[in-house]
C-alpha cells in the first residue's frame, strides 16, 4: 500500500449527497478478477453518455460535458470534495480502488458510510470528516477559485487553503499510523498469533459446535 | 455490573486483542464467500505466501454471475464465467466447501447460509456483501467486510474492528393485514434515513419484530445496511433455535442442546443501555413504495410523489429534484397512478419461501396486466426453488405469465443477463434503487413482494391490502 503522507492537491467538487458505490464504479467493472484499472470507469454512468462494458476502450465513448470531472479545471484532481453520506451501499472495495487508480488520494465530507470509510484506510486514500459548514464553504472557495488546491498533511491532522487557513480533522491513531507507513494489517496481526490460538482453545471447549 | 446489550455479548464473545486506543482483533466463527468480491483476496495471500488460518470456517458459493436461465450451457458472458472459474479453482486450491453453480444448494449466500445452518446464533459472520447484515436475524454478529478485510480474515481469522454504538429500533404493537417486514424496513429507512444508522449496531425489538417469521426478521436485518448500519440483529428466541433443528451444518443431539441452552442468553439484558433509541407503531406502518433513488425516498402506496420545494434542507432539494428526473416522475402524482414496465420479485432481501408464498398467493387465478413486459421470480436458493415446486407456486407463477428462474442475485443488481434497459420501471423486492443498480438508465422502485406481484397483475401499484 502507498503512504499518505502530504498532499498538495487540486480539488474536485461533486456536488451530491448519498453517493453510492454503484455510481462510483457500476457492477460491470466488478467482474474483474484484478485489482487495478478500475480509474477509467470511476463514475462511469455520469462521467459518459453510453453505458460502459469491461474490455471496452473508455478513449473514443463520448463524455458527458455537465460532469465535474470532465471539466478541463478539474483534470488532475487528487482531492475530492463531497456531500454527505458519502460511499454508501454496497461493500465492494471496487469503489477505493477506482478512486486510487483515478488519481485522488483524499476525499472531504461531512461524513462517510461506514464500510467505504474502512476500505479507504486499506488502500492508500484517506477520508477525511469535517463539518458540513466547513464543507459547504469549501465547495464555495472551490467554485470560485480556478485552481484552487488544498493542502492534507496527515501527521498534523490538518487540511490547509490556499489561504492558510489551517482546518483540523480527526482520525483513528492505529489507521493513521499505518496509513503513514504504508502498512497492511495483516502482519501486525499475526505478531498475536498466539492469543488467536488460546482464543481457539477456550472457545473450543465452550461452544465446541463451532468448531465441529 | 450493568445489563448488557445483546450486541455486547456477541463482541464480548468473541475478543481476541485490544489496543490501548480500543482497536479490537475480533475472532470470526464463518466466512461466508461468492465470487464478485474474492478473487483479489486469495491473489493478495498468494501472492504474500501467506496460508489460509482455518478453511473449514469458509463456504463459498456462486450467486451475482450466475444466469438464471437454462444452465446447462454454463454461463455465455466470458467475464462473468472467468470469475465463478475463479472462484472454482481458489476454493480447490485452498480446500473451501464450495456449493457449485449447479448443486441443488447454491443459492444466495444470505439465503443459503441461514439455510444450511452455517451461520449459527452466537456467530461472528463475515462475507464480502454488505447484506451479510441479514444473518443478525438469527442472534448473530454479521459485518459485511471488504477485500482487504477478507484477505486478513482468511489469514488470521481476525477482523479489526472498532466497537460501534448501539441503538434499539422497537416496532411495537401489530402490523396490519398485508404490511410485511418489508414495509417494516422501508418505513424506518424512510425515519432515520439512510444515514441514520451510521456507526451504529442496530437491534430490532418490540412485540411486532417478535411476531416475526424467521424469514421475515432475515429481510429486516438484510435492509439494515440501507440504514447506514454496519450489522442488524434480533435477539435469539424460540422460534430462532427450532429454526435451526435438522439442518444439515447445524449441531445435532446434545450438542443442539448445549448450543441452543447458550443461545438462549443471546438477548439484550433488561437494564441493558443503548446509545439511541427509535421506537415505531407497527399499527401505523402501511404498505411502502420508494419514488426515488434512494431507499429514504420512500412514501406510503396512498401517498403521492413528494414535491422538492418541501424538502427540509438544500441539499435535499437538491437530491429530489435529480432523483425526480431521473425517475422520470412529477411531484404531486399519485403513487397508485405510476404504472410499471417490468417486476422483478427475489434477491437476499426477499427470496425466501414465505416471499414467494406472499406473492402467489396475491397472484394466483390472475394475468400480468399487458403494459408489464416481464415479470420474474427467482428464488433464493436451489432449496427454496424446490420447495415452492413441492408446493405448486411455479404453476401459479406460470399460469399468471410470470417467468420462474433458477437461483441467483439475478436483477437487483444485473451482474448477470437480467437488467432493466434505459427508462424501464420495475416494482422490485430488492434493496437498493440507486440509480443504474438494475441496469443504466433503469428505474427502481422498491416494495415488498405482495406488492410487487399485485402491481404486476394491475400494471401500476396498488395498495395490496383492498387488492
Amino acid at each position: 500500500m502507498k503512504p499518505f503522507t502530504r498532499l498538495d492537491g487540486l480539488v474536485a467538487p461533486l456536488d451530491r449527497a448519498n453517493v453510492d458505490t454503484d455510481a462510483i464504479i457500476p457492477k460491470q467493472f466488478l467482474k474483474s478478477i484484478k485489482r487495478s484499472g478500475f480509474g477509467p470507469n470511476l463514475f462511469d454512468e455520469w462521467r459518459y453518455l453510453d453505458v460502459g462494458e469491461p474490455g471496452k476502450s473508455n478513449h473514443d465513448r463520448p463524455l458527458n460535458p455537465e460532469f465535474v470531472l470532465n471539466q478541463p479545471r478539474y483534470q488532475g484532481a487528487s482531492v475530492l470534495l463531497a456531500r454527505e453520506n458519502f460511499g454508501c451501499g454496497s461493500s465492494r472495495e471496487h469503489a477505493p480502488w477506482a478512486l486510487e487508480d483515478y488519481g485522488f488520494r483524499a476525499i472531504i465530507a461531512p461524513s462517510f458510510a461506514d464500510i467505504f470509510y474502512n476500505n479507504c484506510f486499506k488502500n492508500g486514500l484517506l477520508p477525511i470528516v469535517l463539518d458540513a459548514a466547513i464543507v459547504d464553504k469549501l465547495f464555495k472557495q472551490c467554485e470560485a477559485n480556478e485552481g484552487y488546491a488544498l493542502t492534507v498533511d496527515l501527521d498534523k491532522q490538518t487540511v490547509t487553503t490556499p489561504t492558510g487557513e489551517a482546518i483540523p480533522f480527526e482520525v483513528d491513531a492505529g489507521r493513521k499510523y499505518r496509513l503513514l507507513n504504508g502498512l497492511d494489517d495483516i502482519g501486525p496481526t499475526l505478531l498475536h498469533s498466539d492469543k488467536i490460538k488460546a482464543y481457539e482453545e477456550r472457545r473450543k471447549a465452550e461452544a465446541p459446535w463451532l468448531f465441529a | 455490573m450493568p445489563g448488557r446489550t445483546l450486541y455486547d455479548k456477541l463482541w464480548d464473545a468473541h475478543v481476541v486483542h485490544v489496543e490501548p486506543d480500543g482497536t479490537t482483533l475480533l475472532y470470526i466463527d464463518r466466512h461466508l464467500v461468492h465470487e464478485v468480491t474474492s478473487p483479489q483476496a486469495f491473489e493478495g495471500l498468494k501472492l504474500a505466501g501467506r496460508k489460509p488460518w482455518r478453511t473449514s470456517s469458509a463456504v463459498a458459493v456462486p450467486d451475482h454471475n450466475v444466469p438464471t436461465t437454462d444452465r446447462s450451457q454454463g454461463i455465455a458472458d466470458p467475464v462473468s464465467r472467468l470469475q465463478v472459474e475463479t472462484l472454482d479453482a481458489n476454493c480447490a486450491e485452498f480446500g473451501i466447501t464450495e456449493f457449485k453453480m449447479n448443486d441443488i444448494r447454491q443459492g444466495i449466500v444470505h439465503v443459503i447460509g441461514p439455510e444450511e445452518g452455517l451461520t449459527l446464533p452466537g456467530m461472528t459472520v463475515v462475507c464480502g456483501d454488505s447484506h451479510t447484515s441479514t444473518h443478525g436475524a438469527f442472534g448473530a454478529l454479521a459485518h459485511a467486510i471488504g477485500t482487504s478485510e477478507f484477505e486478513h480474515e482468511l489469514a488470521t481469522q481476525c477482523l479489526v474492528q472498532k466497537k460501534s454504538k448501539a441503538m434499539r429500533i422497537r416496532v411495537e404493537g401489530e402490523l396490519g393485514k398485508g404490511v410485511t417486514a418489508k414495509d417494516v424496513a422501508l418505513a424506518i429507512i424512510g425515519e432515520i434515513g439512510t444515514a441514520g444508522g451510521t456507526g451504529y449496531a442496530v437491534e430490532f425489538a418490540g412485540s411486532a419484530i417478535r411476531g416475526l417469521s424467521m424469514e421475515g426478521r432475515m429481510t429486516l436485518c438484510n435492509m439494515a445496511i440501507e440504514a447506514g448500519a454496519r450489522a442488524g440483529m434480533v435477539a435469539v428466541d424460540e422460534k430462532t433455535v427450532e429454526y435451526f433443528r435438522g439442518r444439515p451444518y447445524a449441531p445435532k443431539g446434545e450438542l443442539f442442546d448445549q448450543a441452543a441452552a447458550y443461545w438462549k442468553t443471546l438477548v439484550s439484558d433488561a437494564d441493558a443501555r443503548f446509545d439511541a433509541e427509535v421506537v415505531l407503531d407497527a399499527a401505523r406502518i402501511k404498505p411502502q413504495v420508494t419514488w426515488g433513488t434512494s431507499p429514504e425516498m420512500v412514501v406510503t402506496v396512498d401517498g403521492k410523489v413528494p414535491n422538492p420545494a418541501d424538502a427540509p434542507s438544500e441539499v435535499k432539494r437538491h437530491d429530489w429534484e435529480r432523483a425526480l428526473a431521473y425517475m422520470g416522475l412529477a411531484a404531486g402524482t399519485p403513487i397508485e397512478q405510476i404504472a410499471i414496465d417490468k417486476v422483478f420479485i427475489g434477491s437476499c432481501t426477499n427470496s425466501r419461501i414465505e416471499d414467494l408464498r406472499e406473492a402467489a398467493a396475491v397472484v394466483k387465478g390472475k394475468h400480468k396486466a399487458a403494459n408489464v413486459k416481464l415479470a420474474m421470480v427467482v428464488p433464493g436458493s436451489g432449496l427454496v426453488k424446490q420447495q415452492a415446486e413441492q408446493e405448486g407456486l411455479d404453476k401459479v407463477f406460470l399460469e399468471a405469465g410470470f417467468e420462474w428462474r433458477e437461483p441467483g442475485c439475478s436483477m437487483c443488481l444485473a451482474m448477470n443477463a437480467d437488467r432493466l434497459e434505459p427508462g424501464e420501471r420495475c416494482a422490485s423486492t430488492s434493496n437498493r434503487n440507486f440509480e443504474g443498480r438494475q441496469g443504466a438508465g433503469g428505474r427502481t422502485h422498491l416494495v415488498s413482494p405482495a406488492m410487487a406481484a399485485a402491481a404486476g397483475i394491475a400494471g401500476h401499484f396498488v395498495d395490496v391490502r383492498n387488492f
